[in-house]
């Protein structure tokens, strides 16, 4: 054993001064986990591939397809532009699959023992929150632009404005899913439980939100259906900003949804982190 | 006193039943003390560890740590102690295992707001002392049992806490890397005189390593001491004489000597239980020798904590708990998170 001393432990007062309160603390906390999550993502960044093929795949094989359908102009996709249609649903379906997933990562954390000494440890427990849904959410971003400029190859043609708006859209539902996401993966803290329950909720999500098709094809009921689930109104709105259009009710709507589904999912997953016991 | 936890409950609730984990747990630790909690699974060890590291509410009591109030201060608990968390279980120490060994290090630092510069000299200081020179640049996940239980270990010390929480420091560690962890856990206390609490479930360990024992079983610390006063005050010391005559004769002789319980004689041996056997023994020996009984081999056994538990609870501690008992704490902690 090394007999090296030692050094004496800091006295109370010099433990309190090395701290500051409130928002200062939380947000340089934020910075911190962020950076770590970050650093740890980028020695695996297989994963950032991984979660782009499948929207890759859709825009490939199913594309064409579909501006060759719309071509006749049947289905209310435009005719003369159909990516700029199908762009901002692969958009939202990336979103929804890439951050809802991330449950997955806080139950290993968990396993590992890494929540647990990070939660015994002054750290704000909302900036571990935060710190990860920060990461997600560059992550998200970052697949998003690539798609969009594979979409771009594909023959998107859509105002750089409209897709910077757009890719804010993608940013905040991230946000939303991936907050609530690791709140569910804390509670659950069982892969087994974690991964049907993903599938129940997120496959009717997807199809009730008019990532394929619009659903002012569908039925009335259908139609309805997919008024009371969040995502269509994002993804419209995504559309119209897309072929250039800001400033209408179906803008103003789609950011009114984003931002509310965000405040609600952060203030339910900032329940469960902030959480005594867990 | 750096702890001082006045009636700790906490109870479990499930839809099907509810667990008393622990039930009114009184303890205090003195400043610089190494204190073992001794128990075995599932007899509240862990959850009485995690209350008392505000990582659990207790549903009663109160408690101060480090100075600070459990219930009204967590903050203020968690600035000031380390934890080590069990690395064998449900949940393991508490290292990514696709971070650097440095990176770990330097992280902990940061979030106990130490400046970049002194995060690196500590990680650079315990590194050193704990044995992980080298290691730094390497995933945590290649690291050796021992190795990865060192890092745990420097993980809780990097701020140098006044006060450390081991929850079973050396479960699953091979005999050396055992004693040369407990180097590591003494020269803790004599170089910085940081207070010591430690869950274990082996008495060697309580016993090479803590000024003093509680002994915990359902929820409830059923003797406390000294480990050498524990074994002596539960079970007293087991003296075995084999004599060269008949050892009928020395059992009268020694029948009502004052100390001596228990006398048995089978053949030539005798056997007898004495409170202190260093203090029995001489005295033994002279009112044998005056009554001309000669003796072949004088044998003094020190019951063991293993004996002391058994008295204690009439179980071994290596024995598992009964059947429908949670069997560990990591048991009691999953089912807490049942909706």
């Amino acid at each position: 054993m090394t007999a090296t001393t030692f050094p004496a432990p800091a006295p109370a007062e010099t433990v309190e001064d090395r701290y500051r309160s409130g928002l200062v603390t939380f947000f340089s906390d934020t910075m911190l986990i962020f950076r770590r999550q970050l650093k740890l993502s980028l020695r695996n960044p297989a994963w950032v591939i991984i979660g782009l093929i499948q929207p890759i795949l859709y825009l490939a094989f199913f594309g064409p397809l579909l501006a060759r359908v719309a071509s006749g102009g049947a289905l209310g996709v435009p005719a003369n532009n159909p990516y700029s249609f199908f762009v901002p649903g692969l958009l939202i379906q990336l979103g929804l699959f890439g951050a809802s997933f991330v449950g997955f990562t806080i139950i290993a954390d968990w396993r590992a023992g890494v929540i647990e000494r990070f939660r015994v440890t002054p750290v704000s427990r909302m900036a571990l929150l935060a710190g990860r849904v920060l990461r997600d959410v560059l992550t998200l971003t970052v697949q998003a632009i690539v798609l969009v400029l594979a979409g771009l190859a594909f023959g998107l043609r859509a105002p750089l404005a409209g897709v910077l708006i757009g890719l804010c859209f993608v940013a905040v539902v991230a946000v939303s899913l991936a907050a609530v996401s690791y709140a569910v993966g804390l509670l659950l803290k069982s892969e087994d439980a974690l991964a049907p329950l993903l599938n129940m909720i997120m496959v009717p999500l997807m199809l009730l939100s008019g990532i394929m098709l619009p659903m002012t094809l569908g039925p009335v009921w259908l139609r309805d259906a997919a008024r009371a689930t969040p995502f269509g109104y994002i993804i419209n709105a995504m559309r119209d900003v897309f072929a250039g259009r800001y400033f209408n009710a179906v803008v103003v709507e789609g950011i009114a949804v984003s931002v509310g589904l965000a405040i609600v999912c952060l203030w339910l997953a900032g329940r469960a982190f902030a959480k005594e016991n867990a | 006193m750096i702890i001082d936890a006045q009636g700790l409950a906490r109870t479990f609730r499930t839809r099907k039943r509810s667990v008393e984990a622990v039930r009114g747990v009184d303890l205090t630790v003195k400043a610089g003390e190494i204190v073992g909690f001794l128990g075995p699974n599932g007899a509240g060890k862990t959850t009485t560890l995690r209350m008392l590291t505000t990582l659990l509410r207790p549903t009663a009591g109160t408690a101060t740590v480090a100075g600070c109030d459990l219930l009204r201060d967590p903050v203020g608990v968690r600035r000031r102690i380390g934890y080590v968390p069990q690395a064998i279980g449900v949940t393991a120490g508490g290292t990514d295992p696709s971070a650097l060994v440095g990176e770990e290090l330097t992280i902990q630092g940061r979030v106990y707001r130490l400046s970049a510069g002194q995060a690196a000299e500590r990680a650079a200081l315990l590194t050193s002392q704990l044995e992980l020179t080298g290691l730094e640049g390497r995933l945590c996940k290649t690291l050796s049992g021992g190795q990865r239980r060192r890092l745990d270990i420097a993980l809780g010390l990097i701020h140098s806490p006044v006060v450390v929480f081991l929850d079973e420091p050396t479960t699953g560690l091979d005999p050396q890397s055992r004693s040369n962890l407990w180097d590591h856990i003494r020269g803790l206390r004599e170089r910085l005189g940081t207070t010591v609490f430690l869950t274990t479930h082996y008495l060697e360990e309580a016993d090479a390593l803590c000024d003093r024992v509680l002994v915990i079983d359902h929820g409830k610390i059923i003797a406390e001491g000294v480990p050498d006063e524990l074994k002596r005050r539960i079970s007293g010391d087991v003296i075995t004489l084999s004599v060269s005559a008949d050892a009928d004769r020395a059992q009268a002789v020694l029948t009502g000597y004052p100390g001596v319980r228990d006398l048995v004689a089978e053949g030539k041996a005798i056997r007898m239980t004495v409170t202190s056997g260093e203090q029995a023994l001489p005295g033994v020996l002279r009112q044998l020798d005056a009554e001309g009984i000669t003796m072949d081999s004088i044998q003094l056994a020190r019951p063991t904590l293993d004996d002391v538990f058994l008295t204690l609870t009439g179980r071994s501690l290596r024995d598992d708990s009964p059947v429908g008992e949670p069997r560990s704490s990591n048991e009691t902690r999953q089912a807490e998170m049942q909706p």
